[in-house]
């Protein structure tokens, strides 16, 4: 089987799988490489799933499925791999997995997400799998009847603690702000705030999990006093914020300090057809809703950039004849009136084949070929440019045919 | 795959000699519904050298805590009634678990 596809996406999380269904259902051939044996991301270890819009009563595992089952039905394809290196050949593009496979595409998309972030103290490492646990959904029942520890105060952070109630006896939420003060939702607050088992340590931090082959008890540290003391539970649940995984992306796009691709508003990334979605770029709002809005935009302009390319390729750059191009654009008349002069001059005047390239569909084209003003006409010959004439008048047109 | 519960863990596991695999899991834990057919895979291949278990977390707990299981999915390896590895968490791969058969027999 062929390993070259239209479209390539690096991650199948929500936005990696919205990218997909929009992407597929273009018609773009589409793969979707996913590292973890499951696909779904981030929300496939949540529970809750209560404010993706239009679907009032799911889970996030029932959510992701559905996503994965409607990317299937426009015939994405889905393959295991963690990619370790993405190569940029101009319009190709060369993905390449850890076990050593090669994928080459038009167009990719960076969809990996992010992990949970570790904090490095004392016993997290040790004792991880052994009370220490970042998932809540897949440790709930061991703790089922025991007290359990939660660090974070973030919206994973409450909405996990009050699934863990429904399994655990005592749920101790470790929050550094002052009383009352979270970073969750104020909905997501009142709820835990209201429950009976969920009880709050303030202006405090983990500073150490403690036992011997499995988790006893924590030490905490008060910030403001300095105090410490122990806390005794069975579990410790970190949900602490996530770090972006890209890695592997360090010297081909570019990061910012923090790790996240850079990205503009139309999900682009510094290389042309890369683009980034969901999680792992830079930005503010990090919900499955607005991972899914990455994708949809992505594929749109994953698909424009693919178009445009080929377009440009097959008639300008591989041409056998000399090529005439006109830059125009429908908001500026000139150029239209210019165009159209062109079009009708007559096959003695004209021996170049024409093309028009509209500059607000075109940005990528316009803008390797620097057109700043319209119309601009360039005579390319072999896939070189030979004459470039900003803003001139016919004669001059005449003059390099 | 042999279920496993209070009743007989100790006989099928624990006093048993030559190597038993037992994979803790529980309904809720979806990383280890996933993995379980891969395991399954595993006991085709290997079954006629080790001993293939699964326990159920549900009605279990006790014994699973009391194998110094705290995290799910876990793959526990015993030789001779003897726990000689432990792999847990959402990294677990057919591959490792193949690889820790592979070392003992």
């Amino acid at each position: 089987m062929s390993n070259t596809y239209d479209l390539i996406i690096i991650g199948g999380g929500p936005a990696g799988m919205s990218t997909a269904i929009y992407g597929s259902r273009s018609r773009l051939d589409t793969l979707v490489l996913e590292a973890k044996r499951k696909t779904g991301g981030q929300p496939a270890t949540y529970h809750d799933m209560e404010n993706y819009p239009g679907v009032p009563e799911t889970t996030a595992q029932e959510l992701m499925d559905n996503f994965r089952e409607h990317a299937e039905k426009f015939n994405t394809e889905f393959k295991r791999g963690e990619v370790q290196d993405l190569t940029v050949n101009g319009f190709e593009k060369v993905v390449t997995t850890k076990k050593g496979e090669e994928y080459k595409a038009k167009s990719v998309v960076i969809a990996t997400g992010a992990e949970p972030r570790k904090l490095g103290i004392e016993g997290e490492e040790e004792l991880k799998g052994k009370g220490v646990s970042y998932c809540a959904t897949c440790d709930a029942d061991i703790f089922e009847g025991l007290d359990v520890v939660v660090i974070g105060n973030g919206n994973s952070a409450v909405e996990e603690s009050i699934y863990l109630t429904k399994f655990v006896n005592k749920l101790t939420m470790i929050v550094i702000h002052d009383e009352g003060v979270m970073d969750a939702e104020k909905i997501l607050q009142e709820k835990a705030m209201e429950n009976d088992k969920i009880e709050f340590v303030w202006n405090s931090v983990v500073d150490e999990i403690k036992g011997e082959e499995m988790v006893e008890g924590v030490v905490l540290k008060n910030i403001k006093t300095g105090e410490k003391s122990e806390l005794d539970c069975h579990g410790v649940f970190f949900f602490v914020g996530r770090v972006p995984n890209t890695d592997f992306l360090k010297d081909t796009v570019e990061l910012t300090e923090h790790g996240y691709v850079d990205t503009n508003d139309e999900m682009e990334t510094d290389q042309p057809g890369v683009y980034a979605v969901g999680d792992v770029r830079n930005k503010v709002v990090r919900q499955v809703i607005t991972a899914a809005g990455d994708g949809a935009t992505a594929a749109v302009m994953a698909q424009g950039y693919i178009e445009e390319e080929e377009y440009w390729q097959k008639n300008v750059i591989e041409s056998d004849e000399p090529v005439l191009v006109g830059f125009w654009s429908v908001t500026h008349q000139d150029s239209m009136d210019m165009m159209s002069e062109i079009e009708c001059m007559n096959s003695d005047e004209m021996d170049c084949r024409f093309v028009k390239i509209d500059t607000y569909k075109n940005r990528l084209i316009s803008n390797r070929y620097d057109i700043e003003e319209i119309p601009t006409v360039v005579k390319i010959v072999d896939g070189e440019v030979e004459e470039k004439l900003v803003e001139p008048t016919v004669e001059e047109i005449r003059e390099i045919l | 795959m042999l279920e496993l519960g209070k009743e007989n863990f100790e006989e099928e596991v624990l006093n048993s000699e030559g190597i038993v695999l037992v994979d803790f899991w529980s309904e809720n834990c979806d990383l280890c519904l996933d993995l379980m057919p891969e395991v399954e895979e595993l006991a085709e291949e290997y079954g006629d050298q080790v001993k293939f278990a699964k326990l159920d977390i549900k009605g279990n707990r006790r014994l699973a805590i009391g194998q110094k299981v705290l995290g799910l999915p876990s793959i526990v390896l015993y030789e001779d009634g003897e726990k000689v590895e432990h792999l847990s968490g959402d990294e677990v791969e057919a591959e490792d678990i193949k690889a820790a058969i592979e070392e003992r027999i």
